[in-house]
């Protein structure tokens, strides 16, 4: 590497455009809405630099802490589930046959590289009450009463399904919004563990294994332990976009399913209050650094993660 | 017990897990779930049938209607536009700050490459206000003619996209030989030829990927667009959303079906080039 000093003109030549596109459409329209969440609406579209710290404190008021609880919840059930299915997937992968390898880990980024809104989009079209799982469902249920039928057995039948088939109602709910997160970030956990179990020396493994440890245990003693800044590391970067979504939410979730980023986005379009979606973004930022500081923090501990260089 | 049928006649290791039960069942299980919405929508593209579930027979009419309804082509229209010239810009500015973090020391180095990857981890809603109150707030004109009436949501995709092209070339980059450009200055070289003639070429695996990546990333953008497009600069992923809000139709699965052709095509081209790039050093 050359000091800069050596080579100032090419360095000033490659450093200032990106620099400069970077401090003028990125961090000033960022410190634009720092400085307009101590602000006050003044009319429609006046806002008066006050530095007033009452949007942040109105953050602090229980309606707002309730979908501030609730964001926090969704994005932690959807990476602990992810976790759960992300674990043993990105074990078979590691210890796949080589061949196969890169096939699993393409089929797991395939879906990563379409569009979030169509893959939204997909799991409303399966789970709408006139959806696939409905419709499936629906088809069971009518052979199973044919079938009682032809014994002379309608009643049980009815009995047992009721007069006739009732669709589930799977979307507009929070179960469909943590079903929507899992199924867009799964790809987040999985590449991160992969990464970790990676590196894992395989006869750790098979010492557990040959000293008597079922496989569970050996999961839990072993692999687990050793691959933990990789499990951490998977755990935030899932958790970081999940927190932050907002058309999984909106398109998927009912009128109590709102997450962070829908009360800003109706901060700035619907409600037009200016300063206090500046302050909700904000907080929420922090909370995003504070998670990616806990992850540098976990990463020192405990070695390098496999996703830097 | 071992399961041999899928793998030829050797027994089990104790680690091949992929030959146990419950993991293949977890595994096979997260392929379905990840796949069957997909492949199901897009199947359906080509049903016969308003209602969507039952299938009626094959027919691309909905493609037909696709390209005879104006307003998705215009969309369609503005989001290559989009992306094309955001695409230009990233590749210019990320070249330059691959450049500048692989090869310069520089006071406070650690503190300008977080700088710089902050576009990738902040909350796009986030992003998305902020570049919508930043153009509010230097009063951009709303009623330029095309294509200039686009250039705020172009500025804005370049500012998200050019720090990812930044790192796709950083990582190329080092994979260089400093000895080809000693080399080079050896035989005369001066600093501007031992860029042209050396290391962009270098580069260009990392820049064609990196294109491809900006490219599909602008084109798949949905957040930060919302927050920067007006009535008359709708883009694709915006129109889709209107449409997606009222209902599910077999048109918006054809278009869904052709955009999803599109960025799985252009990333699978962009992997391959990074790894032939990558596979050469």
């Amino acid at each position: 590497m050359d000091s800069w000093y050596k080579f100032k003109r090419v360095f000033l030549s490659v450093g200032v455009p990106p620099t400069f596109w970077l401090v003028a459409f990125f961090l000033v329209p960022l410190a634009l809405i720092w400085v307009f969440s101590f602000g006050e609406k003044t009319g429609v579209v006046g806002i008066d630099i006050t530095w007033t710290i009452d949007n942040y404190i109105r953050a602090f008021n229980p309606d707002i802490l309730k979908i501030f609880a609730k964001s926090l919840w969704l994005a932690i059930a959807a990476t602990v589930i992810c976790l759960f299915v992300g674990l043993p997937v990105a074990l078979g992968i590691v210890y796949a046959p080589s061949k196969w390898k890169g096939l699993l880990l393409l089929g797991i980024m395939l879906p990563f590289w379409t569009n979030l809104l169509i893959r939204t989009y997909a799991l409303i079209a399966v789970l709408r009450t006139r959806g696939y799982v409905n419709f499936t469902l629906e088809w069971f249920d009518a052979k199973i009463r044919v079938l009682f039928d032809l014994f002379g057995m309608g009643g049980i039948a009815t009995a047992l399904l009721g007069e006739r088939f009732q669709a589930l109602e799977l979307l507009y709910n929070d179960n469909a919004v943590i079903l929507g997160l899992v199924y867009v970030h799964l790809p987040f956990m999985v590449l991160p563990l992969y990464a970790a179990l990676e590196r894992l020396d395989r006869s750790y493994l098979e010492a557990s294994l040959d000293l008597g440890a079922g496989h569970l245990r050996t999961l839990w003693n072993v692999v687990v332990p050793l691959a933990l800044p990789g499990i951490i590391s998977g755990i935030i970067i899932t958790f970081i976009p999940a927190l932050g979504s907002f058309l999984t939410p909106d398109l998927l979730g009912g009128p109590d399913s709102a997450m962070i980023a829908t009360i800003i986005e109706r901060q700035f379009k619907s409600a037009n209050d200016w300063p206090f979606g500046s302050a909700l973004s904000f907080l929420l930022m922090y909370i995003t650094f504070g998670a990616l500081a806990l992850r540098a923090v976990m990463a020192k501990r405990g070695g390098s993660d496999g996703l830097e260089g | 017990m071992a399961r041999r049928s899928l793998f030829g006649k050797d027994p089990a290791g104790p680690l091949d897990y992929l030959r146990k039960w419950p993991l293949l069942t977890v595994m096979a299980a997260t392929f379905i779930f990840l796949y069957v919405p997909l492949l199901t929508l897009m199947a359906y593209s080509f049903n016969d049938s308003r209602r969507n579930i039952v299938w009626r027979g094959f027919t691309t009419d909905y493609y037909g209607k696709l390209f005879n309804n104006t307003d998705l082509m215009i969309a369609f229209g503005n989001s290559l536009t989009i992306a094309l010239f955001s695409t230009i810009f990233s590749l210019v500015l990320g070249a330059m700050v691959a450049i500048l973090l692989w090869r310069f020391k520089f006071p406070l180095k650690p503190l300008y490459e977080g700088t710089m990857a902050l576009p990738i981890v902040i909350p796009e809603i986030c992003m998305g206000v902020a570049m919508l109150a930043f153009f509010a707030r230097i009063g951009w004109p709303n009623d330029l003619i095309w294509p200039i009436n686009l250039a705020n949501i172009i500025i804005a995709h370049i500012s998200f996209t050019f720090p990812f092209v930044a790192v796709i070339i950083r990582a190329r980059l080092a994979g260089f030989n400093r000895e080809q450009e000693e080399a080079a200055r050896d035989l005369g070289a001066g600093d501007w030829e031992v860029y042209r003639d050396v290391i962009i070429p270098h580069m260009k695996p990392g820049l064609v990927a990196g294109g491809l990546l900006a490219f599909t990333l602008s084109l798949d953008d949905f957040v930060i667009t919302f927050f920067t497009s007006g009535p008359e600069t709708v883009t694709f992923p915006v129109k889709v959303y209107s449409m997606v809000r009222f209902s599910v139709t077999p048109e918006v699965n054809a278009a869904s079906t052709v955009l999803i052709v599109i960025t799985v095509l252009l990333t699978a081209i962009g992997l391959w080039l990074q790894n032939k790039g990558t596979a050469k050093k």
